[in-house]
């Protein structure tokens, strides 16, 4: 990969001397080491060092640097840039109140995935080795536990945008099925109660923007199912 | 500027494996905890840990903590202290048993026990042959260990300060420690938290170094923090280059590969490691492999145009295999790399991972310094775990599984002195001094009002170049006086580092200089230490110190049977002894022996 330059339309708002938030036109140079879109956010950085994002692992398991890129959810950790159609268009995500530039406030987002008591409950005195788990027990945990809470999906999800305050939103529907699908949790008909309402859960309406934006390649939408899949068996 | 204050009986900053491990027993306990930490704990580095936990279970091959006692105290070249390393692999089953109760999703074997796999430097019977001592969930064991730890957390109800940079300690006219200035992000306020214990967990600084497989986040705060308040540090000097970072990207590639039958070729597709470690091969220890890499590409074996790297086959595994063991390094390989390690090997070069040395500590997570006769006195209200601290468990050169293994024994042990300490009432909430929040503010206000500065950015590359080309994998002489020459040129000019964003929220700008005052403290402790241990000893090579038969590997037992520690102030060195005494009467010490694998 060779030099080249990359042009942005950038969100930017700094509450403490910006009246309203405007998009800001930039270029940046890049180096040939430069390949996802946070290499070329750390190098426009380095040019303008009042552009604000959270970022950590670079690599996609932290989940800090997720935003709104060319109209879609990701991660900049793993958005190659070469890929992307010029201008690239950065905004925070969307649907929760931003603090500044791309960095939005997370609290309603967390506030419902520990709404869900995010958590293992098994109040039976724990042996003195590991609980057993079977490998096919162990594997329905699989897409489940993997989540990094970037909240690509929830901001993703209209009824979260809607209601944030009742909906748990994608994220925190899949923590849940998580704990539902393990077998060493004895909270089933607890966890169901908690989300039998017809918000909590109900509003998911399966559009599947959650599974088209998760950069992770996991099924939120499915684990919802299944969730509505356990109400109903109960119900009969 | 008018300081807020608040008040608790123990304060931790960080929220990784260690600190999160450190909060739970507090919290349990019912102690008024805060804990601070940069980032949402979950996007702590722990998260990006692969491979696994060490503890001998003995879910697959036959194990036991005198084994893996053995086998970390060869790893670290004998600087290990064996109280603690003693303590820390008794402790293993316990602490990786407890996590499995939390919830931890590990993968399982057929009779639904904790999976275990193959590590490097990992062994049965003293050497003999590779043992299954890894407890893994897939190959994104971190991620399911923080998540685990933070969830347990939030049943415990603990009290977090998300987004709140620690800046400096808090030290009284007698040296005890109590608390930390701290600034929230959001606001750019500036608090004192006052407490009657302070615990360290704020990880690593792996970049200091060019090539890392470091976050971003890990700027080594605690230990930046614990020098400038007079804290020596100990043994940095001990860096670990990763084996398998990709190259050019230096994001992880996990040791587990190898451990599920992964091979390193060279230009001509040989297995070269069983030139340099005959019994062990590609599961020697990670300093054995790191050099040998370098060995093979220094000497024309490299792949590529430009024979920098080497490769990681693993085309003969079954892809189900790969699949179910290694699907996330499948997909970093994918995404880093842009091999579908199904059908092509990896490339790797060998990357800065990390940080033996730190603060120094007891067993019981205690911080330790000379005073008088004892090198090892305790400062009140002071204590660390996790990779900022140097217990010390890894010596020379640290175990692959190890350090997850470290943050939750020394999460869990600090975390238990500190409440035996208050509520057999030892520690006291003491008055705080009149200047507490003076150094912290000082900083702020000097960055405020800088003029014809230094850009952080340009600082921050010429501190990671210089690490990278004069304390790197291989050590000389020449390069490592130069390099002190230069990192104290570069420590001179982060001084008068000057940004543009004056901004009070969420000003990154600011953020990242207070943070470079940290990289600095340690990138000058690593290259001063470095350059005054005159011999080859675990991950610390240098090409004067050869191979001879009083100097096994070029180790001077005699000489250099010591920790270093390095004080910022005055910018001097001191040493303290090793101890080769375990912890119990009963057991056996492990005597000096030349390393092999």
């Amino acid at each position: 990969m060779t030099k080249r330059s990359v042009q942005f339309k950038i969100y930017r708002y700094d509450p403490d001397k910006d009246e309203k938030p405007y998009m800001q036109d930039i270029t940046v140079e890049l180096e040939p080491s430069d390949k996802k879109l946070l290499d070329a956010l750390v190098r426009l950085k380095g040019k303008d060092d009042s552009l604000s994002f959270r970022r950590s692992c670079r690599e996609g398991v932290c989940g800090s640097d997720a935003m709104n890129i060319n109209g879609k959810n990701g991660l900049a950790c793993l958005t190659a840039i070469d890929d992307l159609p010029q201008p690239v268009v950065l905004r925070p995500l969307p649907g929760l109140p931003v603090i500044r530039d791309l960095i939005v406030d997370m609290t309603q987002f967390f506030k419902q995935y520990h709404s869900i008591k995010p958590y293992l409950i098994n109040d039976n005195p724990p042996p003195e080795r590991e609980r057993l788990q079977s490998p096919e027990d162990r594997e329905e945990l699989n897409g489940l536990y993997e989540c990094i809470l970037c909240a690509c999906c929830s901001t993703a999800c209209p009824s979260f945008w809607w209601n944030p305050d009742k909906f748990v939103g994608p994220a925190g529907l899949l923590a849940a099925y998580r704990f539902l699908a393990d077998t060493r949790d004895e909270a089933t008909s607890e966890r169901l109660d908690n989300l039998e309402d017809p918000y909590r859960l109900f509003r998911c309406h399966s559009i599947m923007n959650c599974v088209d934006v998760c950069p992770k390649g996991l099924n939120p939408t499915r684990a919802i199912g299944k969730i509505k899949d356990m109400m109903v068996a109960r119900a009969v | 500027m008018t300081v807020a204050k608040r008040t608790f009986d123990a304060v931790i900053v960080g929220a990784g494996g260690a600190g999160l491990r450190a909060a739970l027993q507090l919290a349990e306990a019912g102690m008024k905890t805060a804990v601070l930490t940069k980032v949402f704990p979950t996007r702590s580095h722990t998260v990006a840990a692969q491979g696994g936990v060490a503890a001998s279970l003995g879910n697959s091959t036959e194990d036991n903590w005198h084994w893996h006692m053995y086998d970390t105290v060869k790893g670290s070249d004998w600087l290990g202290d064996q109280d603690a390393i003693e303590f820390m692999c008794r402790k293993a089953n316990e602490v990786v048993v407890e996590l499995e109760h939390y919830g931890m999703p590990f993968d399982r074997t057929d009779s639904g026990k904790i999976y275990q796999r193959p590590f490097g430097g990992h062994s049965q019977n003293y050497g003999q042959m590779p043992v299954s001592r890894s407890c893994a969930a897939a190959d994104r064991t971190g991620h399911a260990m923080l998540h685990a730890l933070y969830q347990r957390n939030v049943r415990a109800n603990t009290q977090f300060f998300v987004e709140w940079m620690a800046l400096d300690l808090i030290r009284d006219a007698d040296g005890h420690v109590l608390g930390v200035t701290a600034l929230e992000m959001e606001t750019g306020e500036v608090s004192i938290f006052h407490a009657k214990a302070t615990i360290f967990a704020t990880g690593g600084a792996g970049r200091i170094y060019h090539s890392s497989t470091n976050a971003f986040i890990n700027t080594g705060d605690g230990v930046g923090m614990a020098a400038r308040a007079g804290i020596p540090l100990e043994d940095m000097e001990f860096w670990q280059f990763h084996p398998t970072g990709v190259a050019g990207a230096g994001v992880l590639i996990t040791e587990g590969v190898r451990g599920e039958g992964g091979i390193l070729r060279n230009a001509s597709g040989e297995r070269f490691m069983e030139r340099y470690a005959p019994n062990l091969k590609d599961l020697a220890s990670r300093d054995v492999v790191s050099r040998a890499m370098t060995t093979e590409i220094n000497e024309g074996r490299g792949c590529g145009p430009d024979k920098d790297y080497v490769l990681l086959d693993i085309t003969h595994l079954a892809p189900e295999t790969i699949m179910k063991r290694l699907p996330g390094i499948r997909e970093i390989a994918i995404q880093f790399a842009g091999v579908d390690p199904i059908k092509e090997p990896i490339p790797v070069v060998p990357t800065c991972h990390y940080q033996m040395g730190g603060i120094p500590t007891n067993y019981k997570g205690q911080v330790v310094v000379p005073k008088g006769d004892d090198p090892n006195a305790p400062v009140v209200g002071f204590y660390a775990a996790g990779e900022c601290a140097c217990a010390s468990v890894h010596g020379a050169n640290r175990l692959g599984t190890n350090s997850l293994l470290d943050l939750l024994v020394f999460g869990k042990s600090s975390g238990e002195t500190v409440v035996e300490d208050i509520q057999s009432g030892n520690l006291a909430l003491r008055p705080l001094p009149a200047d507490a929040a003076d150094a912290a503010l000082a900083r702020i206000a000097r960055l405020e009002s800088q003029k014809n500065g230094e850009s952080v950015f340009d600082v921050g590359l010429e501190m990671r170049r210089t690490m990278q080309k004069h304390a790197g994998v291989f050590r000389f002489d020449a390069l490592l006086k130069e390099g002190v020459a230069k990192i104290l040129e570069v420590a001179e000019r982060a001084e008068r580092t000057e940004i543009g964003d004056k901004s009070k929220v969420w000003n990154t700008a600011r953020v990242e200089a207070l943070e470079l005052d940290n990289l600095i403290e340690v990138a000058k402790a690593t290259m001063v230490s470095a350059e005054a241990r005159k011999e080859s000893r675990g991950a610390h090579v240098r090409d004067d110190a050869p191979d001879t038969p009083e100097c096994p590997n070029g180790r001077n037992d005699k000489e250099w049977l010591k920790h270093t520690l390095w004080y910022s102030e005055g910018n001097r060195l001191a040493y303290k002894p090793v101890n080769l005494n375990p912890l119990n009467e009963g057991t056996e010490p492990i005597a000096l022996a030349k390393r092999t694998y």
